[in-house]
C-alpha cells in the first residue's frame, strides 16, 4: 500500500502518544500498529522501514523498529 | 395470534416506594402513593368509565366520566385526579353514578356524527366504547342544535353553512385531523407536550368553541408538528386516524418487534392484517421508548414493500452491462466462483466484506463466520468504522468495554445532561422525548455542538451552549478538565477508590498546564471562556452529571481522543456507576452497537477479544472446525486503498451504502471499479450497487426473526411478521453463499445462531430467544453474574479494574482553512430523513425533506452573493458539488451545514480521506470549503447521474420457448 498514506497514518498514531512521553510513546506505538494494521500494511511500512523509514517520526520510528523483529508474517501472495 | 392488548391504567405509574392499602369495590388494593383511585382501580381488575385519561399523560379531569363515589366524602371526585389514601372505601358503580355518566355521554354524543359503520376508528373507539359502557340508549338532546358535525345546518333545505363546523385536515401524509369528530378531550395536546415536548398542538377557543388546533390554527403539516404519532395514539375516537387503517381496516392481530431505524431501538407493536400491515404502534412495554416513537418507526415503513425494491438476484459480467436477473442458485454460484478465482490469483487475503448495521445480531454473526471461517481472512468490517469506532477504542481504552454505561431510563435521574456533537431532536427523536420531559422537570442541559441544534431550539429548553469551531472537540473537553481540576471539582475520593490514582495525577498535571485552560484556547476553539467555565462547574457539581454524545466526537482526526477525553471528565468527577450518569454514545443505526458486539472489527472476535489472542481463537477454531487468521484484517478505508493498489479485488456488502455513506466519494468509486467482484446485498439498487456484480436482494426487517441490540445494549427480538418478498431472510442468503463457496453453515432458525453466539461470547452468555421472550429485553452483559442482563454498568468498578486517565493533547486537523477554502463544512442529519435516505426517500418522508440544503451564515451568504435558495457550489479539496443555500444563523460565521440523505447532492464528493488516527474513522465533519454561486448541478453530479441511470439497467427477461 501506498508508503506516504501509512507513513502518515503512523505518524498520527505517533502523535497521540506523544504527550505520554517517550518510554509510554514508543510501546504505545508499536502495540497499536501491532494490534489494527493487518498485514499488507505491515509489511508495506516495514519495507518502508527497511529502506531508511523516512518521514517517519523518530518515536514512530523507534517503535517499528522494536515491532518488526517480534512480528512474523506471512509472505505476500 | 391476537391483538395485543395492552392494558391502559388511566394514569402514569407512580414512582413512590411508599404502599398505600384502600378498599375498592370491596376489594382491598395496596398501591404506590400518588396512584390515581383510577389506575387503582384497574390494578384490581375493575374498570371506571373514562375519556379524558390514559396513562401516556398526566390526569387532566375534564370529561368528568370517571367520578367515583367515597365513603365519607362528598360529592363525586374524578378517580383520575383523586389520589389514593390509606383506608379510603370508595364505590366505582352506584345509581348516582350511572346518572351522572349517562348524562355526560349523552351530552358528547349529541355533538358526534353517528357513522360508526363507516367510521375509520370502528373497533377501536373509545367513545363508542363508552357510550356502551355506560348504557346510552337514547339522546334527548337530537342533534339540530348547535353542532360541530354538519357542514351545513340540518334541518333547512338549503342548509345554511355551519360555522363550527371545520373540514378534515389531510395534509399529513400519514393521519388524518377530522375535527367534527373531536371531543375536545385534550389527549393530543397533552401528548405533544407531556411525551414527545413539541408543544405543537393546543386548544383554541373557549367553551362551545374549544379546538385542537395545530400551531395557530394551522394545517397539521404546516404547523410544528414532527409527526411522531402521539397524539393519534392517544385519540380516543376518529378525530386523529392512521391514513392506513382508513385505507384498510382494524388490524387483527399484532406482533412485537423493534423499528430498524436509529439507535433508540423503539419497540412497536406490529398490526397486521394477514400478512399486511395496518399500522405501526410503539409498544409501551418497550424499555427504550416506553411506548413513544417519531415520524420514521411510526410511519416511515412503505419503503418495506415500495416499488423499486429488487426482488430477484442479479448478476453480470461487467459492470457497463445490464443486470440480468438470474436463480438463487446461479447468482451464488456466480459469485463464489468469482470469488475463490479471486484468491486463486491474488492470495487469500484479496477479498472482505462488510457486515450491516441495519441487519440482526445474527446475520452479522453469519457474515463475520463466513468471512474469517470461509474466506480465511479477517477483511471484515462494518459501517460503525465510519461512526463509531473511536467510541469502541476510547471506551475500551478508560473503561474496558466498548458499549455506553446506562439504560435510557437513567436520564430520568439525570441532573445536568451534557450533549456533545449530537442532536437528539433530530437524530435520536424518541431518546430526544424523554430529554425534554426531563429537562421540563428542572435537569440542566449543556450544548456542545458548533450549530444551534433542533435539540437547542426546542420549546421550554434552555441550554447553556458551547459553540465551537469544528475540529477542536479535544481543546474544548480539555479546557472543561482543566477548570474541573483547577478549581477543585474533581471527585478525588471517587478516583482513588475506583481508578488508578497515578495516571490521574499525570493527567491533572497536564489538563491543569495554563495552556489548557479556557482562556488560552479560546482562541482556537471560539468558545467563550466564561461559558466554558460555568458548564464545567454546572457539569462537575450540578449532582447527577451524564454525557450523550454522538458523531460530532467521533467523526475527527483526534475522534478517539475526544472520547477518551469523555471517559476522563465522567470519572474525574465521579460521574459513572450509578443512575443518572454516564457515557452514553447515540448509536446512529438500530444495530450498531450489536454488529460491532458481534466481532465485525477485523481485529476482534465477537465480545470484543482480539483476534490474536490464542485462546480465544481455539474456542471459536473448535467450534466453527477452521484454522484462524490470526493477524487483523484490513479496515474499510485500507480496504479501498488496498483495492487501488490492486490487492484488495472482492468484496461482499451486507446492507451498507458504502459509495453513498464513506467519505471522499472518487476514491470509492476507484476503489470499487478496481475490484473485479463487487456483491451487493440490499433491498435496493443503491449506489454502491451501480458498481456491482451480483446483486443479492435483501429482506425487510418485517420478514425476518432475529435480534437488534440498540445505544443502552439492548437486545431485543425482531419478530418476522410477513414470507420476505424476496424469497429468502438475509442469515439464508448468506448461508447460501457461503455454501456455494464451499463452506457449510447449519441452522434452521436464528434462535439456533444465537445460541451459538450465546456459547462463545461470556458477554452473552445468557441470552437465548427463550430468555428475551420471557424478559422482553435483555442489556448484555448477560451472564451467570447477570442473569437478567446488566442496565448500568461499572457499578463497583470498571470492566477493565482500573479506570485510566489517558492525556489528550489537542492537535489541530491537517484539514486547514486557507484562502482557497476559507470555510468549514460540517454535517448532521435531519429527524424525517434517514441516514444515505435509501429508505425514507421512498416513503411520504420526503414532504419534509426533499433535498439536502447548504446551511450557511447571512453574513458569509452576502460576501458570496448567495441568496436563500439560490443553488451553489461547494468545493473541497476532494472535490465539487452543487446544491440549494440555506440563509440562516443557526451556524456561525465561517461554518457551513448540510445533510447527507439524498445521492444526487453527493455531500460526499466534498469530504476527504483524513481519518481518526487510532481507527480511521473518516473526518467527515470538518473539511475546508470554498462556496459560490451557480447555475445547477456540476459536471461529476451530471456524469455520475449518468452512470447510475445506464447502471441500474435491468435485461428484459428472455421470452420462454
Amino acid at each position: 500500500m501506498s508508503p506516504d498514506r501509512l507513513i502518515y497514518m503512523a505518524n498520527q498514531i505517533g502523535t497521540f502518544f506523544r504527550s505520554q512521553g517517550h518510554d509510554k510513546a514508543v510501546p504505545g506505538i508499536a502495540d497499536h500498529i501491532k494490534k489494527f494494521w493487518d498485514p499488507r500494511m505491515k509489511r508495506a511500512i516495514f519495507a518502508h522501514l527497511d529502506a531508511g523509514g523516512a518521514g517517519l517520526e523518530p518515536n514512530v520510528l523507534e517503535a517499528l523498529t522494536s515491532l518488526k523483529p517480534t512480528t512474523s508474517l506471512p509472505a505476500a501472495p | 395470534m391476537s391483538l395485543i392488548g395492552e392494558i391502559d391504567f388511566g394514569t402514569p405509574r407512580s414512582k413512590s416506594e411508599t404502599m398505600v392499602t384502600l378498599t375498592i369495590d370491596g376489594n382491598q388494593v395496596t398501591v404506590p402513593e400518588g396512584t390515581s383511585i383510577m389506575r387503582a382501580a384497574m390494578d384490581a381488575g375493575h374498570q371506571i368509565p373514562k375519556l379524558c385519561a390514559t396513562d401516556m399523560v398526566d390526569a387532566f379531569g375534564s370529561c368528568r366520566l370517571c367520578v367515583v363515589e367515597i365513603e365519607g366524602r362528598a360529592g363525586t371526585p374524578a378517580s383520575c385526579t383523586t389520589p389514593v389514601m390509606s383506608g379510603l372505601i370508595v364505590h366505582t358503580q352506584s345509581e348516582r353514578l350511572k346518572k351522572l355518566r349517562k348524562g355526560v355521554m349523552e351530552l358528547y354524543i349529541s355533538d358526534h356524527p353517528l357513522d360508526c359503520l363507516t367510521c375509520g376508528a370502528n373497533g377501536d373507539c373509545e367513545l363508542q366504547d363508552m357510550a356502551g359502557a355506560v348504557g346510552l340508549r337514547d339522546v334527548r338532546y337530537g342533534y339540530e342544535g348547535e353542532n360541530h358535525v354538519f357542514a351545513k345546518t340540518p334541518g333547512k333545505s338549503n342548509g345554511e353553512i355551519n360555522a363550527a363546523w371545520m373540514p378534515k385536515d389531510e395534509s399529513n401524509p400519514y393521519f388524518t385531523y377530522d375535527p367534527s369528530k373531536c371531543i375536545v378531550c385534550s389527549r393530543c395536546v397533552r401528548a405533544c407536550e407531556e411525551v414527545q415536548g413539541t408543544f405543537a398542538l393546543t386548544i383554541s377557543g373557549r367553551g362551545f368553541d374549544s379546538r385542537v388546533s395545530p400551531g395557530m390554527s394551522e394545517s397539521f403539516l404546516g404547523s410544528e408538528c414532527v409527526s411522531c404519532g402521539a397524539c393519534v395514539q392517544a385519540c380516543p375516537t376518529a378525530t386523529l386516524t392512521e391514513k392506513s387503517v382508513i385505507e384498510i381496516g382494524q388490524p387483527e392481530h399484532s406482533v412485537v418487534t423493534t423499528c430498524a431505524y436509529c439507535g433508540v431501538g423503539c419497540a412497536f407493536k406490529a398490526e397486521m392484517r394477514g400478512e399486511e400491515v395496518v399500522r405501526m404502534v410503539p409498544y409501551k412495554d418497550g424499555k427504550a421508548n416506553r411506548g413513544h416513537s417519531c415520524v420514521k418507526g411510526r410511519f416511515a415503513w412503505g419503503y418495506t414493500n415500495h416499488k423499486e425494491r429488487i426482488l430477484n438476484p442479479m448478476i453480470r459480467e461487467r459492470i457497463e452491462d445490464p443486470w440480468r436477473e438470474v436463480s438463487w442458485d446461479e447468482a451464488f454460484s456466480f459469485a463464489a466462483d468469482r470469488m475463490r478465482g479471486i484468491q486463486k490469483r491474488y492470495g487469500r487475503d484479496a477479498i472482505g466484506g462488510i457486515t450491516s448495521s441495519r441487519c440482526t445480531n445474527e446475520e452479522t454473526y453469519l457474515v463475520q463466520k463466513l468471512i474469517r471461517a470461509g474466506f480465511g481472512n479477517n477483511n471484515v468490517d462494518t459501517c460503525a468504522r465510519v461512526c463509531h469506532s473511536p467510541t469502541g477504542y476510547g471506551l475500551s481504552t478508560t473503561f474496558g468495554t466498548s458499549a455506553g454505561t446506562q439504560d435510557f431510563d437513567s436520564v430520568e435521574d439525570t441532573d445536568v445532561v451534557v450533549v456533545i456533537g449530537a442532536n437528539p431532536a433530530s437524530a435520536h427523536p424518541v431518546f430526544a422525548s424523554r430529554l425534554k420531559k426531563r429537562l421540563r422537570q428542572g435537569a440542566k442541559l449543556i450544548v456542545i455542538d458548533p450549530r444551534r441544534t433542533e435539540m437547542v431550539e426546542s420549546p421550554h429548553v434552555k441550554a447553556l451552549r458551547l459553540p465551537l469551531m469544528p475540529g477542536t472537540n479535544v481543546a474544548v473537553m480539555t479546557a472543561l478538565a482543566h477548570v474541573i481540576v483547577t478549581e477543585g471539582l474533581a471527585n478525588e475520593a471517587f478516583v482513588r477508590e475506583r481508578c488508578d490514582w497515578n495516571e490521574f495525577e499525570e493527567w491533572a498535571a497536564f489538563v491543569g498546564q495554563p495552556n489548557n485552560s479556557p482562556e488560552a484556547t479560546a482562541i482556537l476553539t471560539g468558545v467563550d471562556p466564561n461559558d466554558l467555565r460555568q458548564a464545567a462547574r454546572v457539569y462537575a457539581t450540578g449532582g447527577n452529571g451524564a454525557i450523550y454524545y454522538g458523531l460530532g466526537v467521533t467523526e475527527h482526526s483526534q475522534g478517539s481522543t475526544t472520547v477518551i477525553a469523555i471517559a476522563n471528565l465522567a470519572m474525574a468527577t465521579g460521574n459513572i456507576g450509578r443512575p443518572g450518569v454516564g457515557v452514553n454514545p447515540l448509536r446512529g443505526q438500530n444495530n450498531v452497537q450489536g454488529s460491532c458486539d458481534m466481532g465485525s472489527f477485523p481485529h476482534e472476535l465477537p465480545g470484543y477479544r482480539h483476534i490474536s489472542g490464542d485462546a480465544v481463537r481455539d474456542q471459536f477454531e473448535a467450534l466453527w472446525n477452521v484454522k484462524l487468521n490470526p493477524e487483523p484484517g484490513l479496515r474499510i478505508p485500507n480496504m479501498f486503498d488496498a483495492a487501488v493498489e490492486g490487492t484488495f479485488m472482492g468484496i461482499y456488502v451486507q446492507g451498507e451504502d458504502i459509495l453513498q455513506s464513506d467519505p471522499n466519494t472518487k476514491h470509492v468509486v476507484a476503489a470499487l471499479s478496481a475490484m473485479e467482484c463487487v456483491i451487493v446485498h440490499d433491498l435496493f439498487l443503491n449506489e454502491t450497487a451501480n458498481y456491482a456484480h451480483v446483486f443479492l436482494p435483501g429482506s425487510s426487517f418485517l420478514e425476518k426473526d432475529g435480534t437488534f441490540t440498540n445505544a443502552e445494549r439492548r437486545i431485543q427480538r425482531v419478530r418476522k411478521v410477513m414470507t420476505p418478498k424476496n424469497g429468502l431472510a438475509d442469515w439464508e442468503v448468506t448461508i447460501g453463499l457461503a455454501k456455494a463457496m464451499g463452506f457449510e453453515m447449519t441452522y434452521s432458525h436464528p434462535s439456533e445462531i444465537m445460541d451459538e453466539i450465546a456459547a462463545l461470547t461470556p458477554t452473552f452468555a445468557g441470552v437465548s430467544y427463550a430468555k428475551l421472550d420471557e424478559l422482553g429485553s435483555v442489556q448484555w452483559p448477560c451472564n451467570e453474574k447477570a442473569p437478567e442482563g446488566t442496565p448500568v454498568m461499572h457499578i463497583d468498578g470498571f470492566v477493565r479494574g482500573k479506570g485510566k486517565f489517558v492525556v489528550t493533547e489537542y492537535v489541530a486537523t491537517d484539514e486547514r482553512t486557507g484562502p482557497r477554502y476559507p470555510l468549514l463544512l460540517t454535517t448532521g442529519r435531519i429527524l424525517s430523513q434517514y441516514n444515505v435516505g435509501a429508505q425514507t426517500r421512498r416513503t411520504e418522508n420526503v414532504v419534509w425533506h426533499a433535498e439536502d440544503r447548504l446551511e450557511i451564515h447571512p453574513h458569509d451568504a452576502e460576501q458570496r452573493g448567495v441568496r436563500d435558495g439560490d443553488w451553489v457550489r461547494l468545493k473541497s479539496r476532494a472535490g465539487e458539488t452543487t446544491l440549494r443555500a440555506e440563509i440562516t444563523d443557526r451556524v456561525a460565521p465561517g461554518v457551513v451545514y448540510t445533510t447527507f440523505h439524498h445521492p444526487d447532492t453527493q455531500a460526499n464528493v466534498i469530504t476527504t480521506d483524513y481519518s481518526d488516527w487510532a481507527t480511521n474513522c473518516p473526518e467527515y465533519k470538518v473539511t475546508a470549503v470554498q462556496i459560490s454561486p451557480s447555475n445547477g448541478p456540476s459536471d461529476w453530479q451530471k456524469a455520475y447521474d449518468a452512470q447510475a441511470r445506464h447502471s441500474r439497467r435491468i435485461a428484459p427477461a428472455e421470452a420462454a420457448e
